[in-house]
């Protein structure tokens, strides 16, 4: 814990980015920072990204609790990677090398990951993108070596209503050794359609980047808009973007609680849970006029106000999740047979947890109990600060366990619906009076949003130039989930992994930009 | 014991009499009313494949919603089934990604005919919101002929649901 790779970050020069100053490293520098970041357990990495000159880092400083950006200009095409000291560097940087172009010179893998050679263009993001020539080639996976190993490649389509994606598994006869997880299929090249588009109409794209954390997503991007040109949601639009987010919270945990369940063949979950996560919804479309509420929240505040009637609907589907929630919680401890399948499946331990930096369910049922929502935002000049924060006089309470298998991400989903469901009462029962949004001056400039969607901290860079976004970034927590999934597996009997892959629930768009 | 008429009738066969073939006319009279009947009963019933091109998953989650104990899609004879060998409708989500494409394809090839294809949410109808983009081929009708587009973003179940029941009237006749 010698903090010295946050020393030299802090030790340079800063850009204004709000709410937090993004430092400019020189490449030695830059460089300095990598080598001593093996050492330095107090940085977690969230995100590695770029634009055309620079490559840019977003670290969380744990023992302040700070985040810190931090960049490097990109010289002759390369920058020093981070991947040898933080491993969850490596998807990053080979993203930064599909979108920009720019080389991780040290980087622990530089296969190709979402250019499956099969765009129009290479380097989309780069300021001259080459028109793609060639036929994709098959990808390349890990080598593996050893006696009685066989592959079951699964995907990218799936037997089931999910997103794509392909898994390879290395088994030993029923136990899987090793799996590798393939992703990119769902690509849309959402950063080049937001760049160049006033922040209103990039919202849209931000909304959709993965549809069940939508408001998320909005929040995230709506922050780091309004950081960006100083300006502050009114007191009423940050109480009704907390209630969505809730709301957003309570409907998916809901629907994973029950569909985990289901995957170890326990229906009856699914039915009830399922049922009370389409009150929710159904809340959702009497409340806001959409069920996933999409699109609602936007950029200086909220898009619609809170309908007539709206918060009784809320909170009848709430009193009637909450009010069958223990009877359905005492038949989940008590049932012998899901409870064999729950317990000690899919474990991933605290240290790997913290190593990645996982947030959201995924850590906190590994002892990591990072949640965005406790996030203290500096005071900024407009007050575009604490003070709009309303969770934060609710005291949040965040649940937080040691087990880190499938059983405790199920135990801190049902703790955090019924903590979602008293902080939405009390959320209702304040709702100030007020504008819902407030203009947004067509100015420049850089800001950062956070979010705590379901499945954690979703962060949101981006600068705005004459009004027009100029680059963003969007950072989706399961970036920092699909790697522990693979580290999940390893152990594990092949047929657990729906088990296993329910129990995070990353989302598959979300980090395939 | 008669082991004798048993014997013989191993060697010479029964007695029973030979007949013609069926008359032809009646045949096919029969067979047209058979088809339509089996048509109008077990019609009424058809094995969905669904196919993500790259959604945002919001589209997912409402096909995942007519599942649910309110909207219970099997009561119509529709279900969801693994495998596209055994599905009559392909329901396509997202705007087609160019990562996707190929599957897609090889998904739909491998349904037996005869089949259908639904766009299900504004993305598969016509791109949506990515249209143009260098990544996606704005449609599931780029790659694969479509019969019916249930539009929104995403649409609701009970929208699916009723694109998806008109789908299957029309099949019953």
């Amino acid at each position: 814990m010698s903090g010295a790779a946050a020393a030299i970050i802090r030790a340079a020069p800063a850009e204004p980015c709000r709410p937090w100053p993004r430092h400019v490293l020189t490449p030695e520098e830059w460089a300095a920072m990598a080598a001593a970041l093996g050492g330095d357990e107090r940085l977690a990495l969230l995100g590695l990204w770029a634009d055309t000159q620079q490559v840019h880092a977003l670290f969380l400083d744990e023992r302040a609790m700070a985040p810190l950006p931090a960049s490097v200009p990109v010289v002759e095409g390369a920058f020093a990677a981070l991947s040898p000291a933080r491993p969850a560097a490596a998807w990053f940087e080979r993203t930064i090398h599909d979108l920009w172009g720019h080389r991780a010179e040290g980087g622990t893998d530089l296969r190709p990951w979402i250019d499956h050679g099969r765009w129009e263009v290479t380097r989309p993001m780069a300021p001259r993108p080459v028109p793609a020539r060639g036929t994709p080639e098959p990808p390349e996976f890990l080598p593996v070596e050893g006696e009685d190993l066989n592959q079951v490649p699964v995907g990218p389509i799936h037997a089931g209503i999910i997103e794509p994606g392909h898994f390879r598994f290395t088994c030993q006869g029923e136990t899987v050794v090793r799996l590798e997880v393939r992703l990119g299929y769902a690509h849309k090249g959402q950063m080049v359609l937001m760049r160049g588009k006033p922040p209103r109409v990039a919202a849209r794209y931000a909304a959709r980047l993965s549809g069940d954390s939508t408001v998320a997503h909005s929040i995230a991007f709506a922050r780091a808009v309004e950081a960006a040109v100083d300006v502050a949601a009114p007191p009423r639009a940050e109480h009704l973007r907390a209630v969505m987010l809730e709301m957003e919270r309570v409907a998916n945990h809901l629907g994973d609680v029950g569909a985990i369940c289901n995957d170890a063949a326990f229906a009856l979950a699914l039915a009830r849970f399922g049922l009370h996560r389409e009150a929710m919804l159904r809340a959702g479309q009497a409340a806001f006029g959409h069920r996933l509420m999409m699109d609602a929240v936007v950029p200086g505040g909220v898009a619609v106000d809170l309908a007539e009637g709206g918060a009784k609907a809320i909170l009848s589907a709430l009193a009637a999740a909450c009010a069958e929630l223990p009877a359905l919680q005492r038949t989940y401890d008590d049932h012998a047979g899901l409870v064999d399948r729950m317990v000690g499946t899919g474990v991933v331990s605290p240290a790997l947890v913290r190593r990645f930096a996982a947030g959201g369910v995924v850590g906190r049922a590994s002892g990591r109990g990072f949640d965005a929502r406790s996030l203290m935002l500096p005071a900024t000049a407009e007050g575009a600060g604490a003070a709009a924060r309303p969770l934060e006089a609710l005291r949040l309470e965040v649940p937080v366990l040691q087990e880190g298998d499938v059983d405790a991400r199920v135990r801190i989903r049902l703790a955090e619906i019924e903590e979602s469901a008293r902080l939405l009462r009390e959320l209702l029962a304040t709702v100030p009076e007020g504008k819902l949004t407030v203009a947004l001056p067509p100015g420049s400039g850089e800001g950062i949003g956070v979010a705590e969607g379901f499945r954690g901290d979703i962060w949101h860079w981006l600068r705005l130039d004459g009004g027009l976004v100029a680059a963003c970034y969007p950072r989706d927590p399961s970036w920092l989930h699909w790697p522990l999934l693979e580290a999940a597996m390893r152990g594990n009997i092949l047929a657990d992994f729906p088990l296993c892959n329910k129990s995070f629930n990353a989302s598959y768009s979300g980090v395939d930009l | 014991m008669p082991w004798g008429r048993i014997l013989r009738s191993l060697r010479d066969g029964p007695e029973t009499e030979p007949v013609g073939p069926a008359p032809e006319a009646t045949v096919a009279a029969m067979a047209a009313r058979l088809e339509a009947a089996a048509q109008r009963r077990l019609g009424r019933s058809l094995a969905l494949r669904h196919l993500d091109a790259g959604s945002c998953n919001g589209c997912e989650l409402e096909l995942h919603a007519t599942g649910n104990v309110l909207h219970d899609l099997e009561r119509f004879g529709l279900r969801f089934v693994a495998s596209p060998r055994h599905a009559d409708v392909l329901l396509v989500t997202g705007p087609v990604t160019r990562n996707l494409h190929e599957a897609l394809g090889r998904t739909y090839d491998a349904m037996p005919d005869p089949k259908w294809v639904v766009a299900v949410g504004d993305c598969a109808v016509d791109g949506g919101v990515f249209k143009g983009c260098y990544a996606v081929l704005d449609a599931a009708d780029a790659v694969v002929p479509v019969d019916l587009l249930i539009r929104g973003c995403p649409p609701g179940p009970g929208q699916i649901i009723d694109g998806l029941r008109a789908l299957l009237e029309a099949n019953a006749g």
